[in-house]
């Protein structure tokens, strides 16, 4: 008796896993196709399932698109182009918001609305293109760290030890300094240099687990090559960490860039970055605030939104927490 | 699935086994002390006969298969020792790339959770589709039509659908069914099935078993079946080997086997069966537990649970003997047992 309710337990134990309906369906019988031609779902497909619904991802969602949008065509929210020669009018200068000019002028007497709008594309896109490289480095180098183990993980694992412990910052504020100039790809470059340790650590503990299920073993016994087993069991089952956390990493990075160029070790005029002007605002924060309220709103508001995103995310791809 | 087994040059000379495990050895090195995972073992299939290997959890029959399949975790585990020949080749002198080639080809393998086997972000049918991509090269709509082929010729109803679902979609069984469809994908000649019903229902269980035994048939490969469930073994081997403690304790032909254990422990095996002939009778399991294999008992190291033991048994580790009739059993009172 205690065997059978046993077994009646587990079984329920097993539906209730695989979302299965109820007992009427034998294990081998043939259920109604048109149940299950249903779309297939899958991890992703799940995740958009639940993601659509959810009001802080659309939001996220809405606000990164939009500034994803200012990036490549600023031209959409402003006629005025701030690199073109001749559109500062020094008589503006410091000029405030009024009802036909919203943001007012800066020092120079340039339009500082066409302005915000132009930092949108350092700002993005230096995020997107420190965040890409970063996890480029960190996934390839803690998938091989991870599945192959020994001395190679152990080289791996040291070395990005040695990076994590210089602090982000500092590490901008001494190799910067040491540059004479500093561009878009100067800045990028440190911030990549420095930023992919945490993510490493993050696929390889996560390449570690996975490596252990025994799909990748059933893969190896069937043949595969350790490239295959990598790029199609281990990868895929085991991204998810690296997703959610270059996802908030983007808005991390675009911080970072900011506080090093308000440092004065990061971008350098003429280029137009929100950090650059909330660096060229301190100065006047009293006298004439707005030069660092607007940049300042636009990049907490682009920060928040690569964050929010990030745990949207996470909270969807994550199984347990559904 | 027409493609007919050896041809010519591939038929072994007289006497070479398809697959032949000899004298293999395996450990386990960990910051305890090394565990001997596989002791002294051989055996070996021959196209078209199902051979079960039958042991308790912790007795060692996975860890051949692993060796075969070349999938042990290296550290901790070693191949020490011994030769697995497939049609005469020594698989642990070959280079890692021409045992890959093996490996699905000729001797594939299916796992106990095919949940868990299964890579659960691809469908069934990619992850069936891939075999031939990758080993055939054949393109990916043909692919895929094999896909549903095999998944046809493993017995899931409406396949042409099915193939686009992902694994949780599946039953247990059909999981099962699924991953046998994709060990079976590039025509080996021999299967090992790592306790392919264990996580099934009874029913189930059968099903899948007949479906095994009938496809051993139709392809005419050597099955080897790793299980503790000694009625399936019945059911479906030919030959039988009993593991214990990492030793080969016992060979006989699964007909001969059930009526006359030559082991004492194959013996305790069959009496701790529940028998629907005994019915009302207490089941006599066998006392106390598997050795830990740290701390091997000293002689035969199934002394310590063993009713026939006696002074010998603590000193002498039993060799596996001949005991006729083509059987074989490692205890020094096997002829006794046999004759009880």
């Amino acid at each position: 008796m205690t065997d059978e309710t046993l077994t009646e337990r587990q079984r329920e134990l097993e539906r209730l896993r695989e979302h299965e309906l109820p007992p009427t369906e034998h294990d081998d019988e043939l259920p109604s196709p048109t149940a299950r031609a249903a779309k297939p779902a899958s991890l992703w497909s799940d995740a958009w399932k639940e993601l659509r619904k959810k009001p802080i991802f659309l939001i996220s969602a809405a606000l990164i698109l939009l500034m994803i949008v200012m990036a490549i065509a600023p031209q959409l929210f402003t006629s005025i182009d701030p690199f073109a020669p001749g559109t500062c009018t020094l008589g503006n200068s410091l000029g405030t918001p009024s009802a036909e000019n919203w943001f007012g002028y800066d020092l120079q007497g340039c339009d500082y609305y066409s302005r915000t709008i132009y930092g949108a594309r350092t700002s993005v896109s230096m995020g997107i293109v420190v965040m890409l490289f970063a996890s480029i480095i960190a996934v390839t180098l803690g998938s091989i760290a991870g599945y192959y183990g020994g001395w190679i993980d152990a080289i791996i694992a040291r070395l990005a030890d040695i990076w994590f412990a210089i602090p982000i910052i500092l590490a901008g504020i001494v190799f910067l300094n040491a540059l004479g100039e500093r561009g878009f790809w100067q800045v990028a470059l440190v911030l990549i240099v420095f930023g992919w340790p945490t993510m490493l650590r993050l696929m390889r503990s996560s390449v570690l687990s996975v490596k252990e299920a025994d799909f990748v073993q059933a893969a190896r016994a069937l043949g595969a090559s350790d490239f295959r087993i990598i790029t199609r069991h281990i990868l895929p089952n085991g991204i998810t960490p690296v997703i959610v956390y270059g996802t908030i990493s983007v808005g991390v990075v675009i911080a970072a860039e900011a506080t090093l160029s308000f440092l004065g070790v990061g971008l350098q005029l003429p280029a137009i970055s929100w950090g650059l002007m909330i660096s060229t605002a301190q100065n006047r924060i009293l006298t004439a605030p707005h030069l660092l309220f607007f940049p300042g709103i636009f990049l907490s508001v682009t920060v928040f939104s690569f964050i929010l995103m990030g745990d949207a995310l996470r909270d969807a791809l994550d199984p347990k927490l559904r | 699935m027409t493609q007919t087994q050896a041809s010519p040059e591939e038929a072994g000379p007289a006497g070479q086994h398809l697959l032949e495990v000899r004298d293999l050895e395996v450990e386990f090195r960990m910051r305890m002390g090394t565990v001997k995972a596989s002791d002294r073992v051989s055996y070996h299939v021959d196209a078209g006969e199902t051979l079960a290997i039958v042991g308790e959890s912790g007795s060692g029959k996975t860890v051949s298969a692993q060796a075969i399949m070349g999938i042990i975790d290296t550290p901790p585990g070693f191949v020490t020792g011994g030769e697995i020949l497939y049609r005469g080749r020594d698989l642990l002198k070959m280079d890692e790339r021409s045992r890959r080639k093996i490996r699905g080809e000729n001797v594939s393998m299916i796992f106990q959770d095919a949940l868990t086997a299964l890579n659960p972000v691809f469908t069934v049918g990619w992850q069936i589709a891939e075999m031939f991509r990758k080993h055939r090269g054949t393109s990916k709509s043909m692919a895929k039509l094999r896909a549903v082929e095999l998944l046809e010729m493993v017995g899931i109803p409406s396949a042409k659908q099915r193939v686009d679902a992902y694994p949780h979609e599946f039953s247990g069984g059909m999981r099962q069914r699924a991953m046998i469809a994709m060990a079976l994908a590039l025509d080996p000649d021999v299967l090992i099935a790592d306790e392919p019903t264990t996580a099934l229902d009874v029913t189930v269980q059968a099903q899948i078993m007949d479906l095994l035994a009938r496809l051993r048939e139709d392809l005419g490969m050597g099955l080897i079946l790793i299980t503790h469930d000694l009625g399936v073994v019945a059911e479906v081997a030919d030959r039988v080997s009993v593991m214990y403690a990492g030793r080969i304790v016992e060979n006989a032909d699964a007909a001969d086997l059930y009526p006359r254990p030559g082991h004492p422990y194959t013996k305790g095996l069959m009496e701790s069966l529940a028998r629907p002939d005994d019915k009302g009778g207490r089941l006599r399991p066998i006392q106390g537990s598997p050795p830990d294999l740290l701390h091997r008992p000293s002689g035969c190291s199934f002394h310590p649970r063993c009713r026939y033991a006696q002074p010998l048994c603590t000193e002498e580790d039993p060799p596996l003997i001949d005991i006729g009739e083509g059987r074989s059993s490692a205890c020094h009172f096997a002829r006794e047992i046999l004759d009880e």
